[in-house]
């Protein structure tokens, strides 16, 4: 199995156990380096799927949250190297799939095949590369596919159709669906109209869809869940982190009852 | 690079995936490449359109007030030992060259629909000749302006005020332009059929660099025939400051066919460490940022690196693609001035010229001065890209020395 293919099926797993599958996001090393790993380990026991947040110094398509998180992740040191080495350290002992979301620039400077070599080896199943259309993939995505390593894709409320099947069939692991048009941390719920574009994006795409931004509660996981197959929870979950509060008490208190 | 810099001289780049050679490119989030298209397809349309030439060439006589002046400056050219001419964009409406693309840009959104502008501002200048042109198409307009840039060009901050715009203060990442660029960028992505984003520089991604040059290359067009005529000859050397490069890309761009010099100048700061200055093409290394494949300054690690420059509109990371283009083929130099060379040569100017010029474009002067006693007797042209006034407040700090300096 390829590693991408292993976020499929984790996503299905959930489905098939009648849940909307949960795919946390936190940033690499927020609030404390130091808990960086114990924090993985704790809401990848109750996610499907984790998302790693790599710092980067412009995070120009993220809300204040996570700019904040991203800024004082940078400041104590926090690099793509330092992450890799503390998955290395876990190794084997994360109980979900991962995924890398990260601007280019970072992955860039590391090297691509490099990165591929080392995601492969430490659980790293795909990346998310918010600043980087398609048409601009295609060095990296080659690099990463070498190692049976995904890049997923995003689809939004603006993309038009044809240019969502196209996305939607180039997507590995799963299709990321932006659910509003707007950056990460929106807070005044989910946009009318969510269901019929999921419903859209559903159903073009063969890959399992998980929606993300502006799902903080078990009402939008509902939400999304009923025309999605995974809610991706971000900025909600690094506030958790900001205020010292337990994460994977938060994801918890997200599932239905 | 041979072929490439030939390609470029013959019109031909960017290409059709927005590059210059290896250059440029389009790196945004999803939620703006319709966005992107539609702007790319809007340019194509109107740009080089017929009425759309016609109503931007004469805004630019009429309401900008070109052709700009080209001047002798005879003291200066004394005491350096070279013929210097000055191509005087601070005699544009508004102080700059800025206004050249605000204007353009304006129309054009006019043209594609857009109910509101937006546009980010390091200086000021593009914020205050955005502020003008939207009120003189009529759409509104908002601007941000790093927190940092704000207090050091107050000046501008009211002007920009005064013409109807809104100012939002940008209290994130390094508050100067970088992150005030950042912050446009996040207020498109809300409304991205809606808002027409003006930017101000030659960077970004495609196809703002080529929609910012073919704005700014008036300024070249202009030069080169004012220099024929008032001169007798091309020049031998040209100069202009570069910072994200929009004023030195339409100074050279109609020269780059030509048997002439030419030198941009980045803003050195105060020393050669990371941090401590601006020169991006001198000291930085290819990645990616805010949209195009360029050269940045970065660490190791690729993360993006604050900057240092006594001028607000210098003061930025990366570098528009086609200077990354023009370096690596080798056709234009760029070379690094220091804060205190640029004060020194805006003095220098001042006294022999009676023109403040900005900040920015002192640090032009500044190396200009260095070139032309290595290079006695040599007919020079320098973009002066906008006038010093917004300046007054950095300046205050800096007694005068000028009174000092005649005697010597």
């Amino acid at each position: 199995m390829q590693a991408h293919e292993r976020l499929t099926a984790a996503i299905r797993a959930a489905n098939d156990g009648g849940r909307t599958a949960l795919v946390p996001f936190i940033t690499a090393g927020y609030p404390e380096p130091a808990e960086f790993v114990s924090t993985l380990q704790a809401i990848a026991k109750v996610g499907d799927v984790v998302e790693i947040g790599i710092p980067f110094s412009d995070p120009m398509a993220d809300g204040m949250t996570i700019q904040r998180s991203s800024f004082v992740a940078l400041q104590k040191g926090v690099s793509l190297e330092w992450i890799f080495t503390q998955l290395e350290s876990a190794q084997g002992d994360i109980d979900a799939p991962l995924v890398m979301m990260s601007y280019l620039n970072p992955l860039l400077a590391f090297g691509y095949e490099k990165l591929a070599k080392r995601a492969a080896a430490t659980g790293v199943c795909a990346f998310i590369v918010p600043d980087l259309p398609f048409e601009e993939s295609e060095d990296i995505r080659t690099a990463l596919e070498a190692e049976g390593v995904g890049l997923i894709q995003l689809v939004t409320p603006a993309t038009p159709e044809a240019r969502l099947e196209k996305l939607a069939a180039a997507s590995k692991g799963f299709v990321y669906a932006v659910t509003i048009t707007g950056i990460t941390g929106g807070g005044a719920g989910l946009p009318a109209g969510l269901a019929d574009y999921l419903d859209k994006v559903s159903a073009v795409s063969a890959l399992p869809v998980c929606a993300g931004f502006g799902i903080r509660a078990a009402a939008d996981v509902a939400n999304v869940g009923a025309h999605a197959a995974g809610a991706i929870v971000g900025s909600a979950l690094v506030e958790v982190l900001e205020k010292g509060e337990d994460p994977a008490a938060y994801l918890e208190s997200l599932r239905p009852e | 690079m041979k072929d490439l810099l030939e390609a470029l001289i013959n019109g031909e780049l960017p290409d059709e995936r927005g590059r210059f050679g290896p250059f440029g490119g389009r790196y945004v989030p999803e939620t703006l490449v319709p966005a992107f298209e539609r702007l790319e397809a809007g340019v194509r349309e109107h740009l080089h359109d017929d009425a759309f030439q016609q109503d931007y060439r004469r805004e630019l006589r009429e309401w900008v007030g070109r052709p700009t002046a080209l001047t002798f400056a005879p003291r200066l050219s004394e005491r350096w030992g070279a013929e210097v001419w000055l191509k005087r964009e601070d005699l544009a409406h508004t102080g700059a060259h800025k206004i050249n693309n605000a204007i353009g840009q304006a129309l054009l959104a006019k043209r594609l629909g857009a109910k509101r502008v937006i546009a980010e501002t390091g200086a000021g200048q593009h914020g205050v000749a955005s502020a003008a042109a939207c009120a003189r198409v009529g759409l509104p307009c908002v601007v941000y302006m790093g927190a940092v840039d704000i207090e050091r060009q107050a000046p501008n901050v009211d002007r920009m005020q005064r013409l109807g715009a809104e100012v939002v203060a940008v209290e994130t990442g390094d508050k100067t332009l970088r992150a005030a660029i950042d912050e446009a960028l996040r207020e498109w992505v809300t409304d991205p059929a809606g808002i027409y984003y003006l930017l101000g520089s030659a960077v970004g991604a495609h196809p703002y660099p080529y929609l910012v040059r073919e704005l700014q290359s008036v300024i070249g067009q202009e030069a080169r025939q004012q220099m024929l005529e008032a001169a007798g000859g091309l020049p031998d050397a040209a100069f202009a400051c570069v910072g994200g490069g929009s004023n030195a890309i339409g100074l050279f761009y109609p020269l780059i066919g030509d048997d002439i010099e030419l030198i941009g100048v980045e803003a050195g700061g105060t020393g050669d460490g990371l941090g401590q200055n601006a020169a991006t093409l001198a000291t930085g290394t290819p990645g990616v940022l805010q949209g195009a494949y360029t050269i940045i300054l970065q660490d190791d690690d690729g993360q993006v690196q604050e900057t240092h420059s006594i001028s607000a509109g210098l003061d930025y990371s990366g570098v528009g693609p086609e200077h990354a283009l023009l370096q690596a083929t080798g056709r234009v130099t760029y070379v690094a001035a220091g804060d205190d060379a640029a004060l020194e040569a805006l003095e220098e100017l001042c006294e022999t010229e009676g023109i403040l010029t900005a900040l920015e474009t002192a640090h032009a002067y500044a190396y200009a001065r260095e070139w032309a006693k290595d290079n006695p007797g040599k007919r020079i042209l320098i973009g002066n890209s906008g006038r010093g006034d917004k300046d007054m407040p950095t300046l205050t700090k800096y007694p005068a020395r000028t009174r000092t300096h005649a005697s010597t």
